[in-house]
C-alpha cells in the first residue's frame, strides 16, 4: 500500500509539502497521486474525528444487529443500499456470525433511533430481526484514543 | 559534623553533574509542555519478546546466568553480528553481555586506562565516556566535530590528537546527539591510520540498526581492525528495550577476559529474565526492527524538511533518531534558544551544550514521538521563531 495513504488516514491535514517531505517524492507526485485516488474512488473522502462528549449537542450512537432474508440473485445487496439511503445511518456492514447487517444509526436522543428502528429498518420487506445496542462511552476511534492519552513516562534523558 | 569533600573522592567530585537536569526538572512541572527530549524510542518492546520475559518468569527461570551471559544468548549475538555486519566472534570468549550498552562502555575504558593515558573523543557526544574516563584517571582528549564534516571525524583531526599517550579512540556512531553516521570510505582514513599503532577503538554501535540511507558498517569489520577494536552494541534502541537494560561487548579475547573481571565482581551478570527476551529479539524480530526504522525515517524526514523551511539550518542526519538544527541565525546560544522556547511556547529540547562545547549553536531534537506530536513541536518552534 502507498506510503502516502497510510500517512493520510493516520492525519488528513498533513499538507502536500509535508508528504512530500515524509515520502521523499516531489510535492507535484503527490498532488497527481492524490487526485488520482480521488478520482479512483480510492480515497473516499476526508472527515474530522470529533468527540462528541466535549460539544453542546445530544449524540446518541448505536449498534443494530439486523437479520435479514437475502434476495434471490441479489443477495443482500438490495437491503444494504436501501438503508446506506436513510441520512441517520453512519455506517453499513455486511457480518459473518450470528446475524447479517451491522449498521450504525445517530440520533439526537434514545427515542430518535427508538423510532427509527421500529418505523424505519423494522418494517422493511426483508428484515427478520433487530437487535439495538446503545453505545455508552467511545474510548478510541479511528485508531485515536477518546478518553485522556497514557501519559508519557518517559523522563527525559541525554541517553 | 563530618565534612564529607574531605571524605568522599575527589576524582567523583570533580565530576560535572549535568547542568540541564535543573532546567528540565522546571519542564516536567510546567503545564502543557511539548517534549522533544527523550533519549529512548517511543515504541513498545514487541510483544514477542516481552511474552519470552514472562514465559521464564512463570516458569521460575531466575537465577543467575553465567558471568558472561546465557550461553544461547551469546551463541545469538554471534550469530546476529556476523548476519548483520559481517562481524566474526566466537561465543564462548569473545562476547560479554552487560547492564546495558552502558555497562560495557564503563568496564571497556577502565579495562584499558591507567593515569595518564589519552581517550580520544569525538564530540558532541553521548555524555557518559568522559566521566568513565576521568574516574579511571584517563585523559580525555576531545576532537570537536564540526556540521560542514556532517559531524564526522576526519583523519586530519585524528592524526592532530594522536600522542604517545593514546590509548583509546572512541567512535560513537551513529551518533547520538548529531545523527551522523561513519561510511567505510570515513572509517577506512581513520583505520589506515591506527593500523600502524596500539591504539584501541571503542566502538560505540548501539544506534547500529537505526540508519536511514545505508546500512550501517561497523570499523571492526576493515582490514586489520578487529583485533583493535571492541564493538558494543544493545537492545535498548534497536528492539525498543531501554528498561530491560542489556549490552554487550564483542571484542578480542584478551580484552573480553579482563573486561569479565570487573563485571563479574562488580556485576556478576546481566538481568537474566532480559537476557531470555533477548534471545528472541535476535531470533525473530528482524521485521520489527523494520517497521520501526521507517517510523522513524519518516519522522525524520519531516523534521530535517521542516527546520529547514522555518530557516534552522538542519544537515541531513542519517542514523539514530535525533536531529541537531542549528540555532546560529537566531543569535541565542544554546542555552538561551532551550530556555526561551520552553519558557514562550512549551517546546523542551535540549541544548548542543549538554553534549561538549562543540555542540553549542546547536540542539538535539528527538524524534521518538508520534507524527502528530512532532507537528505541533514544529508549529510551535515556527511561532517561536518569528516572535524573537
Amino acid at each position: 500500500m502507498d506510503k502516502l495513504l497510510k500517512l493520510l488516514e493516520q492525519n488528513a491535514r498533513f499538507t502536500n509539502e509535508q508528504l512530500a517531505a515524509m515520502t521523499g517524492i516531489s510535492e507535484a507526485e503527490v498532488a497527481a497521486r492524490l487526485e488520482e485516488y480521488e478520482k479512483q474512488g480510492i480515497i473516499k473522502g476526508y472527515s474530522a474525528i470529533l468527540d462528541y462528549e466535549k460539544i453542546d449537542t445530544n449524540h446518541v450512537v448505536a449498534l443494530i444487529e439486523l437479520k435479514v432474508t437475502p434476495k434471490r440473485d441479489l443477495g443482500f445487496e438490495e437491503i444494504a443500499q436501501t438503508i446506506t439511503t436513510y441520512d441517520e445511518v453512519e455506517s453499513v456492514y455486511l457480518m459473518s456470525g450470528g446475524y447479517d447487517l451491522a449498521v450504525t444509526v445517530i440520533g439526537s436522543t434514545f427515542k430518535d433511533i427508538a423510532l427509527f428502528v421500529s418505523h424505519r429498518l423494522a418494517p422493511l420487506d426483508s428484515v427478520v430481526s433487530t437487535a439495538t445496542h446503545f453505545v455508552l462511552s467511545r474510548y478510541k476511534e479511528k485508531g485515536v484514543i477518546m478518553c485522556d492519552e497514557p501519559k508519557d513516562e518517559r523522563g527525559v534523558s541525554f541517553l | 559534623m563530618i565534612d564529607y569533600n574531605s571524605v568522599l573522592s575527589e576524582k567523583i567530585i570533580n565530576v560535572k553533574p549535568s547542568g540541564i537536569r535543573k532546567f528540565f526538572d522546571i519542564a516536567s512541572e510546567m503545564e502543557d509542555v511539548i517534549s522533544l527530549g527523550v533519549g529512548e524510542p517511543d515504541f513498545k518492546t514487541p510483544w514477542s519478546i516481552r511474552k519470552a520475559g514472562i514465559d521464564t518468569l512463570e516458569k521460575g527461570k531466575t537465577w543467575y546466568s553465567s558471568n558472561s551471559g546465557l550461553m544461547e544468548l551469546r551463541v545469538e549475538i554471534s550469530k546476529y553480528l556476523e548476519r548483520r555486519f559481517r562481524l566474526s566472534y566466537s561465543p564462548s570468549d569473545q562476547i560479554i553481555v552487560t547492564v546495558g550498552g552502558s555497562e560495557a562502555i564503563d568496564i571497556c575504558i577502565r579495562s584499558f586506562i591507567e593515569p595518564g593515558d589519552e581517550v580520544i573523543i569525538p564530540e558532541p557526544c553521548f555524555v557518559c565516556y568522559e566521566p568513565i574516563v576521568s574516574l579511571s584517571g584517563g585523559k580525555p582528549v576531545k576532537i570537536p566535530t564540526t556540521a560542514e564534516n556532517h559531524f564526522r571525524v576526519t583523519a586530519q583531526e585524528l592524526r592532530a590528537c594522536v600522542t604517545d599517550k593514546t590509548k583509546l579512540l572512541i567512535l560513537p556512531y551513529p551518533n547520538n546527539p548529531t545523527g551522523a553516521v561513519m561510511r567505510r570510505e570515513h572509517l577506512q582514513e581513520l583505520a589506515d591510520i591506527l593500523k600502524d599503532t596500539n591504539i584501541m577503538v571503542l566502538s560505540d554501535e548501539i544506534y547500529a540498526e537505526l540508519t536511514y540511507n545505508e546500512p550501517h558498517i561497523s570499523i571492526a569489520e576493515l582490514d586489520g581492525m578487529q583485533e583493535r577494536t571492541i564493538v558494543i552494541n544493545g537492545f535498548s534502541k534497536a528492539y525498543a528495550m531501554t528498561g530491560w537494560r542489556l549490552g554487550y561487548a564483542a571484542g578480542p579475547a584478551p580484552v573480553i577476559q579482563q573486561m569479565l573481571k570487573i563485571h563479574q565482581y562488580s556485576i556478576m551478570c546481566a538481568p537474566t529474565t532480559s537476557q531470555y527476551a533477548a534471545v528472541t529479539a535476535l531470533k525473530n524480530c528482524d521485521e520489527e526492527i523494520k517497521h520501526m526504522v521507517d517510523e522513524y525515517n519518516t519522522r525524520r524526514r519531516l523534521l530535517v524538511d521542516g527546520f529547514n523551511k522555518m530557516g534552522l539550518e538542519c544537515f541531513e542526519p542519517e542514523g539514530a533518531f535525533y536531529v541537531f538544527p542549528s540555532i546560529k541565525k537566531t543569535g541565542l546560544t544554546s542555552e538561551e534558544f532551550c530556555e526561551k522556547l520552553l519558557y514562550s511556547e512549551r517546546v523542551a529540547v535540549i541544548p548542543g551544550t549538554a553534549f561538549g562545547k562543540s555542540g553549542e549553536g546547536f540542539v538535539r531534537i528527538s524524534y521518538s514521538y508520534s507524527l502528530n506530536h512532532l507537528m505541533e513541536a514544529l508549529k510551535r518552534i515556527e511561532r517561536f521563531l518569528k516572535s524573537i
